[in-house]
């Protein structure tokens, strides 16, 4: 029957794919979106982590000798398929799956239960659940750089600074527009603490997804007359907001995008509309940084790579799939310092060089990467290791960046993430663990 | 030759009343069910449990639960995955809020909890028929997730709406595993389907079909119109919350109101569609084809880009499973528009006859 015939032939390619691999490799899967509606920040930063990963293969041959192989899985940001990709690709290579990247909010709360199961570290850079920052309660996820969280406090700093200090937020009025889901909720109860804390007034405005009819809402910010709007939008819903804020006459540079509405997708296309606007963002844009000429001399002067569109090499998404690369590689290369140089490394010991990760100012210039993106140490009790945020504004052609790297309040953050944590521990029967007695 | 119901007898009432009547079918069903519950556990590996064959179960009841409204009932409804949420969440709420509640116990609470939401969006269902009712469902969609995503309550005040479902336990047994979750849900769904299956042919599934075929008729010959299309809407959306609490329970762990988004109800519409509307073997065939398929397609995909050892660009690829994806929906809907399931009931014909055709 139809069915059958389905399951023999999938079986069949499934397992044949299987034998294919060698030792002395280190499996890292590609289970990014090339297709939809969020295909463009899905393919740029796809783009940039497989050209790190090669470019480390041409210009060192691997860490230490372990060259990096991979397989591209569609996940079209879809739940379903990304539990699917993950399932499909977590015991290739010698050790199995050195680590994921979800690239989906969702699909990384799908896969919490299985990593930590499956003893294979998810990492959500810049997205997923804030809360997993603390590691003791969520051993395998590591919502690397900055969560949410951070960045919000790290915004509302921002904007104390424009204002000429802290103080002087107290009355001020913010509204947050936020795209309605998991991901667009996230920073509401933060905010909620700091409009108490510092005294300004916040008002959170849904926008159905995907967000392209904004009409109403718009109505409400004028009412409203904000000193800032947060966009915490993604894919169409950015040149969207920023169009309508023209045609409601509020000023773009009073807009502070999140780093998921500060690329160049999202700004092209609201045109004229952009210019002004300004975009948080933990790396940077720009292909003259060491690494991405590295990358360039190494990999598309052959030939190869990954963009169609070589323009994009250096954009926003491209840059941030080269920092999440860049954080693969070194925790493989710290896990290796420690189980075996030369070897590849399982899930598990992956784990622990993410946990004892330095990427310090030292070896950012090594790397090729000073002010590419922040200074990262990570432990067992915090998986977010940076926490600092930068600011960039849209000229009209280039992100321009406008602030140095502003670290986060995490006398707010760390609080919540503990007491969320602490809940989700409570509710799945889960001990945390104690890091003291971490090796 | 082989399928032949010719020299089987019935001389009892119970004989004559039973699910499968004919001998061969329930051969086949036995031998699906021991093939189901003993040698796939025997030999599937962590990745068929946990990717492929855990989500076509759940999908396959979700589809059963829309068949039965759709295809039976004649009602149609674009609120399944809204149901679905509906069961995902109060499953979760019932295992939070009550200490030592059985699984199951919450599982079945949680599909009674969306069929009192079905109940209460399937009475537009009363005046409006067709295209207008489906539009009227499609509140029910948006107001479901607007309530989950509005009210903190549902995902016990968790900052992004989310929720983690707990243990399975059942009987101080843990089900843990990706295999052990497989078989809890093929339990479950072997369950409703043989009840569906067997409620189709009773005096209520009777009257499902009669209202669905014409209802001015159904309620001339004593049918009562607002019970009978009511009560679909009940067992309809039963269904579809106990697939809801298997999908978060069994099969994803943590989930967010948005995973149950309209896409999702099309999905479910489209399966049935392509499965057969007004078919229990077509809703499995449905889920199949539509969970299935893509995955089949991007791994041939995959394997065959590796074979030849040419670099296709990916997003080329992933364009192209879409496109075949698509054009082969629309072959089988101009091949067979009755569904896959149909193409089953006209071998069957074929094999009555066999080897001697007229």
């Amino acid at each position: 029957m139809n069915r059958t015939t389905i399951a023999i032939a999938a079986a069949a390619a499934v397992f044949s794919d299987g034998a294919l691999a060698q030792a002395k490799e280190q499996f890292v899967p590609h289970n990014y979106y090339w297709v939809g509606p969020f295909a463009p920040g899905g393919t740029g930063i796809a783009g940039g982590a497989i050209d790190y990963l090669n470019m480390i293969n041409a210009r060192d041959g691997g860490v230490n000798g372990v060259k990096f192989t991979g397989e591209k899985c569609e996940t079209e940001y879809n739940n379903a398929r990304g539990v699917e990709c993950y399932e499909r690709s977590k015991n290739k290579g010698p050790t199995g799956a050195t680590l994921i990247h979800p690239l989906s909010t969702g699909i990384t709360y799908s896969l919490i239960d299985k990593g930590t199961q499956d003893k294979i570290p998810i990492l959500s850079v810049g997205y997923g659940r804030a809360d997993a920052s603390d590691g003791r309660v969520f051993p395998y996820v590591f919502p690397l750089i900055t969560n949410y969280w951070s960045q919000n406090t790290a915004k509302i700093k921002f904007m104390g600074q424009k204002a000429g200090g802290m103080d002087k937020l107290k009355g001020k009025k913010i509204v947050n527009l936020y795209h309605d889901s998991a991901y667009g909720k996230e920073t509401i109860p933060v905010l909620d603490v700091q409009a108490k804390k510092y005294g300004f007034e916040v008002t959170h405005i849904a926008v159905p997804s995907p967000g392209n009819e904004q009409q109403a809402q718009w109505l409400q910010i004028r009412q409203i007359q904000p000193d800032w709007v947060i966009l915490r939008g993604w894919g169409v819903m950015n040149p969207t907001a920023l169009k309508a804020a023209q045609r409601s006459g509020f000023a773009r540079d009073k807009i502070i995008g999140v780093w998921w509405s500060g690329a160049e997708e999202d700004v092209i296309p609201a045109g004229e509309a952009a210019k002004g606007y300004i975009a948080a963002g933990f790396n940077v844009s720009g292909a003259n940084y060491p690494v991405v000429q590295d990358i360039m001399k190494h990999v598309y002067a052959k030939g190869k790579g990954e963009m169609e569109d070589k323009s994009r090499v250096g954009s926003i998404y491209y840059n941030r799939g080269v920092v999440f690369s860049m954080i693969t590689v070194e925790a493989v290369r710290t896990a290796q310092n420690r189980f075996g140089k030369g070897q590849p490394m399982t899930g598990e010991q992956v784990r622990w060089g993410l946990e004892n990760l330095v990427i310090d100012e030292k070896r950012l210039k090594e790397l090729g990467a000073t002010g590419f993106m922040q200074p990262l140490k990570v432990s067992c009790l915090d998986h977010e290791g940076g926490g600092q945020v930068k600011f960039q504004q849209w000229d009209g052609k280039q992100w321009k960046v406008i602030s140095d790297w502003i670290s986060s309040d995490q006398s707010i953050v760390r609080p919540m993430v503990e007491a969320s944590a602490a809940q989700y521990a409570k509710e799945k029967g889960i001990t945390p663990r104690d890091c003291s007695k971490e090796k | 030759m082989l399928y032949r119901e010719a020299g089987q007898f019935r001389s009892t009432y119970s004989e004559d009343q039973q699910i499968f009547p004919i001998r061969q079918d329930r051969i086949a069903i036995g031998l699906l069910l021991v093939v189901a519950f003993v040698v796939v556990p025997l030999v599937a590996n962590q990745y068929w449990f946990a990717a492929i064959l855990t989500p076509f179960l759940i999908f396959s009841l979700a589809a059963l639960g829309l068949n039965i409204l759709t295809g039976y009932a004649g009602q149609l409804s674009l609120g399944t995955a809204a149901f679905m949420a509906v069961g995902a969440f109060m499953a979760y709420n019932f295992e939070l809020r009550i200490p030592g509640m059985p699984i199951l116990v919450s599982f079945v609470l949680a599909g009674l909890c969306a069929s009192a939401v079905g109940i209460v969006f399937g009475l537009p269902s009363l005046r409006i028929k067709g295209f207008y009712l489906a539009v009227a469902t499609l509140a029910c969609q948006f107001f479901v997730l607007w309530a989950l995503q509005r009210f903190g309550w549902f995902s016990n005040f968790s900052s992004s709406g989310v929720i983690t479902a707990g243990k399975i336990e059942i009987f101080g047994y843990v089900f843990q595993t990706a295999a052990e979750k497989y078989l809890l849900t093929l339990g479950i769904v072997t369950v409703l389907a043989l009840a569906a299956k067997n409620l189709m042919r009773s005096e209520t599934g009777r009257a499902f079909m009669a209202v669905r075929d014409m209802d001015v008729a159904a309620s001339v010959i004593g049918i009562p119109i607002m019970r009978t299309k009511l009560l679909a809407f009940a067992i309809s959306s039963f269904y579809c919350g106990v697939a809801g609490a298997l999908y978060a329970f069994c099969y994803l762990g943590t989930v967010e109101p948005e995973a149950f988004n309209l896409d999702l109800s099309f999905r479910i519409l489209f399966m049935i569609i392509i499965g057969g509307v007004g078919s229990i073997l077509g809703s499995f065939i449905g889920a199949a084809f539509i969970t299935l398929l893509p995955i089949l397609l991007s791994v041939l995909f995959g394997g065959f880009s590796h074979l030849l050892g040419v670099e296709i660009p990916h997003a080329w690829i992933s364009n192209i499973e879409l496109i075949i994806f698509g054009s082969l929906i629309v072959f089988f809907l101009i091949v067979e528009p009755h569904g896959l399931a149909r193409l089953w009931q006209i071998s069957k014909e074929k094999l009555r006859l066999w080897p001697f055709p007229h």
